[in-house]
Parts: structure tokens; sequence; C-alpha cells
């Protein structure tokens, strides 16, 4: 008869972030090691709280299923000996395995005759295999470990008790001090300590203690006392899912209650009130229906609803000491004006090698007036933004964004128009922050735009030349986050911006400034592949197959926008038919144009007319190609590539570019060069792989 | 419950629990932690259980004796436990029973808080407990101090007494509340309160408070070398104190205040080192008395 085993590990309190990977992990954990241990169930079931982590295993078998194995021993020729008697090989073979020389039987195994012996092994007592089972609660990883008392066990909080329960038996092990036991703990308060009698009823017993061991049930429970007091009350509760999830996993037995604050903190920002609840309390903010912040908050206890009056008096005080230093901030913010604040800059170190903060508003600045001139922006325009610049980082001196670092920008925003700056310029203060997060919002406006660009690029080519690059899971400064906004802000905005020089113009500063603590020319290539390789994974992302995303970005991204459409173009033309000579052609001058360097032409060495042909087409599309290509105008180009299709095969079948004579051959070659260096700007075209070749 | 039972309240229940009474120590600092009686004897494998109020200074919370909540000098009610006893939660939760606060009618949450302290090269991992939403208590397992695995494990435990008293006594105002009957923090406090942040703020000399930090640095690297432990880490207390006076007034730039804490961090790492070091010497004096009293 099948029965249900049960583990529970009682800790002090467990970090909340920590909680639901835990758990997945002792999911996963559990069960590979039944499949390990071959030990037959039907299921198994996870339990966390703060105080414990849980699993029960249901349906489990008594016992493991016997094998029948083939075990392979020495052979024949070393098992008989010339009396065809058994060797001493064969006699401990047999033996060793826990049979006789009568077992043996032969099998060959590639011509070779083996012996073998069948070998029976009997499943071993499910409850012999689970006190191993240790093995797997110790074995889970946290985030941060530690150690306690005197004990050599590091783990993410100290262990207090275990269950191991096979049905109502204790299956007896030890980690540390704590041995296993079939009691266990309820609520820190509402509960007491109590046995388990059977492993199957462990969920009802806590229960009966005041603890949901179950998350999902707890969160439900949440999430409906919630929407109880939103119809009692008439609110709109709002519920972050982060925030719900955090709640629950900070109890065993949830209590929702509401408080309030007085309305005069109203006047503070809603984003100031609301971080302050959330982030500092783990509140829900309320709204009324129309969308109107309202002076209370609601909150979870971990406990019942007994003297929940006291709880809520108790949790308003606190609110409403840290609202009265945020009304206090933002008072405080008010005075002086923006100029003082930025004095402030002067002393703040943004990175040592790299200076202050001023510093660094003050080279934004400059690549902000780059881009405006990039773009030939108006002058009203580029004045906004060079303001939008200077002023970004004005905030970070504020108290408001001292004690809330998550609202820089939007205090920056606040306070900009308060101070009477032009609402371009404070709105775009909060975007150039944008996005803040991987997928993040974008900025919406031309200025925040270009001045996110530019605070970005002054980031990541900051740390880049200062040795920060990112490595592997590492990237403290959100590097590769910026840069992918970076990119798709020019997709987004469709500039006409050349990537690499806007990247060389940043890094040109830096050579100005005397920041480089590194050769330059090694600086300018990993600042140009660390985009690149941003720039392909948003190539990919948008469907384009890999090997044309090497195709298109052989020669760096260049425009963005242009690239991305030249992926898309030559993503149609390999599937087709027409486009097949073209490609050829153009294909042989890129693999011979790799011979040489050279590429002056001298008309006077040409030998034959197919040399001439092929260099006056050249001459005749060059300029025209250029300049679509420039312009985007991407099926146009191709077609003016297209042209020299027929010359090139005619310069190949009446031509040996390899000519004996050296001149000839390196005007030859050059010619080649030419025409590929025309090819490249649109795309290594030997990198695609030619579908319709197939 | 006024403070001073408060402390009375705590000393008995602590003092139950074998802690040893000590006073405040007698130089000043920013927090219990940093008082010899945890920082030093947290180390090495000798036993230490220790309970005592430390006036603590934070010159940067300094409000002229004007906010309800800052002050230049609060006070914390310190217990160190080495090694850790399993049932310390549980000692605790009793500790604020006895302070009248009953669980049953309150929400108290362990809330994950680890507690870091470049300048000492201490860290630690725990929580800040919550009452009713508010920190009341940081409850930390020492992990490192000094640079030094900390081992034994020492738990240490910090009540923010006037946070604690305001809850019990519900006042809003931390001068309004009873350090004894009839006698408030504000009568006690105010003057010294006010002065204090007129000296951190306006009076302080900030040539003379550069020159202290560097007198007293080098005399502690010069007597550590003596192996004169005690003395050399009340130098560093100093040039603690000296520092958070010269950061307060804002005259210490962004990268200036890393080098200082890196000369602190120095010192105080070399004399983790030397302490162990010293009482290895000793050959452990209270772990052979441990031994003596479980026999």
């Amino acid at each position: 008869m099948s029965k249900t085993v049960l583990f529970e590990l009682g800790l002090e309190e467990l970090p909340a972030r920590f909680i639901d990977d835990a758990e997945m992990q002792l999911v996963k954990n559990t069960e590979a090691w039944l499949k390990e241990q071959r030990i037959p169930y039907q299921s198994v079931k996870s339990y966390a709280t703060p105080r414990r982590l849980a699993i029960q295993i249901f349906g489990v078998e008594n016992k493991q299923p016997d094998v029948e194995e083939e075990a392979k021993g020495p052979a024949k020729k070393i098992a008989l000996n010339d009396e065809g008697e058994w060797s001493k090989a064969a006699i401990g073979f047999s033996k060793g395995q826990g049979k006789n020389v009568e077992d043996i039987y032969f099998k060959e195994i590639k011509g070779t005759e083996y012996v073998h012996v069948k070998k029976f092994i009997k499943g071993k007592l499910t409850s012999e295999l689970l006190q191993d089972f240790k093995d797997v609660l110790v074995g889970l990883n946290f985030p941060k470990n530690m150690r306690w008392g005197d004990f050599n066990l590091r783990y993410v909080r100290p262990i207090r008790w275990i269950i191991a329960l096979y049905e109502d038996e204790v299956i007896p092990f030890q980690i540390e001090n704590v041995k296993t036991n079939n009691e266990t703990y309820g609520h820190r308060f509402l509960g007491g300590k109590t046995t388990i009698a059977e492993a199957a009823s462990y969920e009802s017993v806590l229960k009966a203690e005041y603890v949901l061991a179950d998350k999902s049930e707890r969160k439900t429970e949440i999430e409906k006392q919630l929407k109880q007091m939103e119809e009692d009350k008439d609110w709109t509760i709002l519920i972050d899912e982060d925030l719900l999830n955090e709640v629950t996993h900070l109890v065993e037995y949830p209590t929702v209650f509401s408080g309030a604050f007085s309305e005069d903190f109203l006047e503070v920002p809603d984003e100031v009130l609301i971080t302050s609840m959330k982030e500092h309390q783990r509140y829900f903010p309320v709204q009324s229906n129309d969308g109107k912040l309202l002076p209370y908050f609601v909150a979870v206890r971990n406990g019942n609803a007994q003297h929940i009056e006291k709880v809520s008096k108790g949790n308003e005080k606190v609110l409403k000491a840290r609202l009265a230093d945020a009304q206090f901030f933002y008072q405080e913010d008010q005075k002086g004006s923006i100029d003082e604040k930025l004095q402030k800059l002067n002393r703040m170190v943004y990175q040592v090698e790299l200076g202050t903060l001023a510093d660094k508003v003050d080279r934004v600045k400059t690549i902000t007036a780059h881009i405006c001139n990039e773009l030939d922006s108006q002058s009203d325009l580029k004045k906004k933004a060079i303001r939008t610049a200077e002023i970004s980082k004005f905030d970070l001196v504020t108290h408001m964004v001292d004690e809330f670092t998550e609202l820089q920008g939007v205090m920056g925003e606040k306070y900009a128009k308060l101070f009477g700056e032009d609402e371009e310029v404070a709105t775009a203060i909060n975007e150039h922050y944008m996005p803040r997060q991987a997928n993040g919002q974008l900025p919406q406006t031309e200025i925040g735009s270009i001045v996110s660009i530019a605070d970005k690029l002054d980031t990541i080519i900051g740390s880049i030349a200062i040795g920060n690059m990112p490595t592997g899971s590492q990237d403290p400064y959100g590097l590769r986050r910026q840069s992918l906004g970076i990119l798709q802000i020019l997709k987004t905005q469709n500039w006409q911006i050349q990537v690499e020089s806007l990247l060389n113009s940043v890094i040109d500063l830096y050579v100005e400034r005397d920041l480089l603590t590194k050769d330059k020319d090694e600086l300018v290539k990993e600042v140009h592949e660390f985009f690149r390789t941003r720039a392909s994974f948003l190539f990919k992302d948008e469907g384009i197959a890999p090997d044309i995303v090497k195709a298109v970005l052989s020669n760096g991204i260049q425009q963005y926008s242009i690239t991305l459409k030249k992926a898309e173009l030559l993503s149609e033309k390999r599937n087709d038919s027409n486009f097949k000579p073209v490609h050829e052609a153009l294909g042989r001058v890129l693999n011979l144009a790799k011979k040489t360097e050279e590429d002056t032409i001298t008309t006077d060495l040409f030998q034959n007319s197919s040399e001439a042909n092929l260099f006056k087409t050249y001459e005749k599309i060059h300029e025209l190609y250029i300049r679509d290509l420039k312009s985007g105008n991407l099926e146009k180009a191709l077609e003016q590539l297209g042209e020299l299709t027929q010359p090139i095969h005619s310069f190949f079948d009446q031509t040996m570019v390899m000519a004996e004579d050296q001149k000839v051959r390196a005007n030859r070659l050059a010619l080649l060069k030419n025409i590929a260096h025309d090819i490249l700007q649109f795309a290594d075209l030997n990198e695609v792989e030619w579908k319709q070749q197939y | 419950m006024n403070i001073q039972d408060m402390i009375l309240t705590l000393q008995k229940h602590w003092s139950n629990q074998g802690c040893l009474l000590m006073q405040a120590y007698d130089v000043e600092k920013g927090a219990g932690t940093m008082s010899p009686m945890t920082l030093l004897r947290s180390l090495g494998p000798e036993p230490w259980n220790v309970a005592y109020v430390e006036p603590s200074r934070r010159p940067a919370d300094g409000r002229y004796g004007q906010n309800p909540n800052r002050l230049y000098q609060h006070h914390q009610f310190q217990v160190i436990m080495k090694p850790s006893p399993d049932n310390i939660q549980e000692l605790y939760l009793d500790s604020l029973k006895a302070l009248g606060i009953d669980p049953d009618q309150h929400d108290i949450r362990f809330v994950e808080d680890n507690w870091e302290n470049p300048t000492l090269g201490a860290a630690g991992l725990g929580w800040e407990v919550w009452l009713d939403g508010m920190e009341i208590t940081q409850f930390t397992y020492f992990q490192q101090i000094g640079g030094l695995e900390a081992r034994p494990v020492s738990a240490e435990i910090t009540y923010g007494l006037e946070r604690l008293a305001s809850y019990i006594q519900d006042k809003e105002n931390v001068f309004e509340l009873e350090w004894t009957n009839g006698v408030t923090v504000g009568d006690i406090f105010t003057q010294p309160e006010y002065e204090h942040s007129v000296y951190t703020f306006e009076e302080s000399d900030d040539e003379m408070l550069f020159d202290l930090f560097t007198t007293y640095e080098k005399e502690a690297k010069r007597i550590m070398e003596k192996g004169l432990v005690f003395p050399a880490y009340d130098y560093v207390l100093k040039c603690s104190h000296t520092f958070n006076l010269l950061d307060a007034k804002g005259i210490i730039s962004v990268t200036e205040r890393t080098g200082y804490i890196g000369r602190v961090r120095n010192l105080a790492r070399s004399i983790a080192k030397t302490y162990v070091e010293e009482r290895e010497r000793l050959g452990f004096p209270m772990l052979n008395k441990e031994d003596a009293s479980h026999e």
C-alpha cells in the first residue's frame, strides 16, 4: 500500500525574496532525488512560509522495484583454463556478483565471448532510503548564506526544527544539532507546538495553528480580503503584483486592514506618497474610483483580526512620521534655486577616474549639442536640449532623491516645474532616465530622446574607458540595458545618425578631456564591438536570421534603421531566384578583392574591353549607389549593384585576374577592390546563405 | 513605562539569561556595536554574553532639538550573545513581553535586513524587527568583524530605546518621552542637542578636527605596534567620531570620504587581528572559564 512522506524544515524568518526560488528548487530536487533513488511515487506538493519549507510526497511505494541486471565478466579464454576448468578470474567474478560459477553463461560481444551472470537486485525498502533526503534539504541553494552558533553549516537562516515522516513514523537523521521529529510550530503568536501524527494531515493541522502553509492559498486569501475591502469602502486599491507576492511571503496567516493619514500630506506628489507606502512599509495605496489618491492605506497583518485597531493605529503612527519627513523634504527642496543645487554636484564624485557629477553633466551637455548638430535641430530645440542636459542631475542633491533613489528624474521633473523651468525641459529630465528597465518605456519627446542617448553614451563609454566592461552576468552599471536603450530610441525616432561616428565623437571627447587610461584604438574597437553585439540581439529579436545579421553588421551598425531595412531586404532577396546571378557575381568580386589592399586604378593598364567596360559601369553607378544607400533607398541601391552583374561575368570570362605582369594584376585587383568596397557598404554578401542555391 | 523602567526591565531580563551587565563605554561612538564590549569581544572563540545601554552619537542627525524624530545622540540597548543560543528569537520576544508589549495585540515581524559597517570591516545577516510597521530592533548574526570571520557567531540585538519608548508611551515627539516620572527627555537633552548641533554644523574648528584625525590615527598605529589593543582601539573610535563631525559639516568630498573610511577600516582590521592574537597568547582565558562552568 502506498504511503505519504513529509519533510518540513523549520527556519528562522526566511528573506521574502528567496522563498519562491527555494520552493521551486525543493520540488525539482525532490523529484530528481526520487528518480535517482528509484522510489515509485505519484505526486509531490510543496509549502513555503517565512518560517518553513515543506514537501509532501504522495503515493510512495514501500520499496524500490526489484531489477534483473546482466553483469559482464572476463573473456571466455581467460575464464576457462586449458583443461576447460573455471579459472580464478571466473570464480572471483561470480563471487563478486554474489553468484556461483554454475550461473555463468557466455555471450558474444564484437566477436569475443565473455562470461556473464544474471544478477537479481532486490529493491531496497523506502524506509531505509529516506534518511538520505537530508542531502536534498541541505543542498538547497540561496543567494546569501550564514552561519550561527558554533556550527559549520552555512544556510539561509538557522534551522530550528525538522519534520521527517514516513506516514506516521519519524525518519531519523540530524542536521547540525537538530534531530528529526514529528513536532512542528504553528503561527509564532497565535499557534503553538503541535504534533503531525500523519504525514498527510500536515496542511490541516497547521491551519488549525494559524498557518496557511500553501503559498497560493495565502495569496488568494489576501486577494479575496482586498477585494472585499474595495467593495466595503468603495475604494480602488493599487495592487502591485510584486508587492502582493512579497506580502504573501511575509505572513503565515494574513489579515487585511486599513489605516488613514492626514489629508495635509496630499500636497506631496503622489509618486512620493506611493513610494513611501510601498517601498518602506509594504502598504497598498488607495485611490478613489476616479483615480485620485486618497489619504488611506491598506496593509496585511501576520495574524488574525483580534486587536486589529491597535495594529492599524500603530501603523498609522509610523506612516505619519515617514510622510512628515517626506513633506519636510519636499518643502526644503523647494528652497534655494536649481543653480545652487547644481553647485553641489561639484562635490559629488561620479567615478573617481571620471570626476564629479558636475564633470559628467558637462560631458553630457557637449554630447547633447553634438547630437543636435548631427540632427540639424532647430535652435530652439537645441537650446532646450542643452538646458535639459545641464540640469538633468540637479535633483540628485535633493533630500527627496537622497531618501527615495528610485524617484530620480521623477522629482527632477516636479521640482523643475516648480522652479519655473520650461515644461518640455522638465518632462525631458524625467525622460532622460528612460528606458528604466529592459524593454521599459522609451522617451516620448525628441528632447528627452536626445538627452537620454547623450547621458547613456557617456555612462557606457566612460565605464568601458576605465575598464568596467560587463562580463558574464556582471553588469553592475546596467551598460547592456543602456546600450539597448540607445539603439531602441534611435530606431523609434528614426534618426539619420551613424552609430559608429556618434560613438567616435564621444571617445574623442574623452581623449580631449584626457580621461583615457587605455589605448584609444583599443577602446574604439571594444565600444564598437559592444554596440554591435547589442544590435545583433535586437535584429534577432526582429526575426532576422543570424547569417543576415552578421552580413549587414559586418561593417558596423551605421544608421540603425537603414541597416535593419537592409537585413529585411536581404531576407527577401535570398529566396528570389532572379537575384542569384547578382549575388554570384558580387560574391566573386568580394572573394578576389580580399587578395589586395591596393585600390588605385590606372586605366592605361587595362588590357581588354571587359576591364574597361566594368570600370565604366562602376563609375556610372558608384555615386548613384552611394546616394541611394545614404538616403535609405535600398531597393534602388541593390539595383545599381545589379547593373554590375553582366560586366562582372564578362570580366571573369575574358580576363585572367592573376596575370603574369604584376602591374596588370595589381590594377585588376584594385578595380575589384573598389567595387568590393561599395558592396561591403551594403553588406558582406558572402556571409549570407543563399537559399535559392539549394 | 518610562525609559528608566525600560532599561531596568531589559537589564533584568538579559541578566537572567546570563548576560554581564556592563555600562556605557566612555569614548564617543556612533553605535553600540562600536563599543569594545561588542566589537572586540565578539572576535575569537571565547564565549561572551553582555548587555548595556550605549549613548550613540550621530552628528549628522543633529537637528538643534527641533525635529520630533531625530537626535544628535540617542540611546541603544545592546545585547551580545556568543555563541548565539538556539532560542535567541524567543528570548528576544520574551523581552518585548517584559516591556508590556503583548505580541497577540500587535503585528511583529522579522524583516530581512543585512547589516554592514564598512568602516569596521563588519557584516552580518538578520532582520529589522517591525512592531506594527515600526522598526524597533536590529537583530544580526555577525558573520565578519574587522575583516575576520566571526566564529563562533554572535547574535547582536540592538533596541532603539527612544523609538521603542515612543511606541510604549504613545508619544509623537521624542522630547516628550518620560525618562522617569516627571522628567522628560526634553528636560535632560534639549540643551545638549541644541548646543551639539550648533557646534557640529557651525562652530567646530575644521582645521583642528582634520589635525585631530591625523593625530589619533598616528597614535593608534603607534601603540598597536606595541600590542596595546584596547588603547589603540580607543583612538580608532576617536578617529571615527572626528570623521563623523567633519562629514556632518559637509566638508569632506565623496572621494575623500572613501579615503577616510578606508583609513579607519585598515586600523580596525589590524586591531581585530592583534586582539585575537593577544587573547590567544593569554590562552583565551574566558574559554577555560566556560568549560569549568559546564562541568
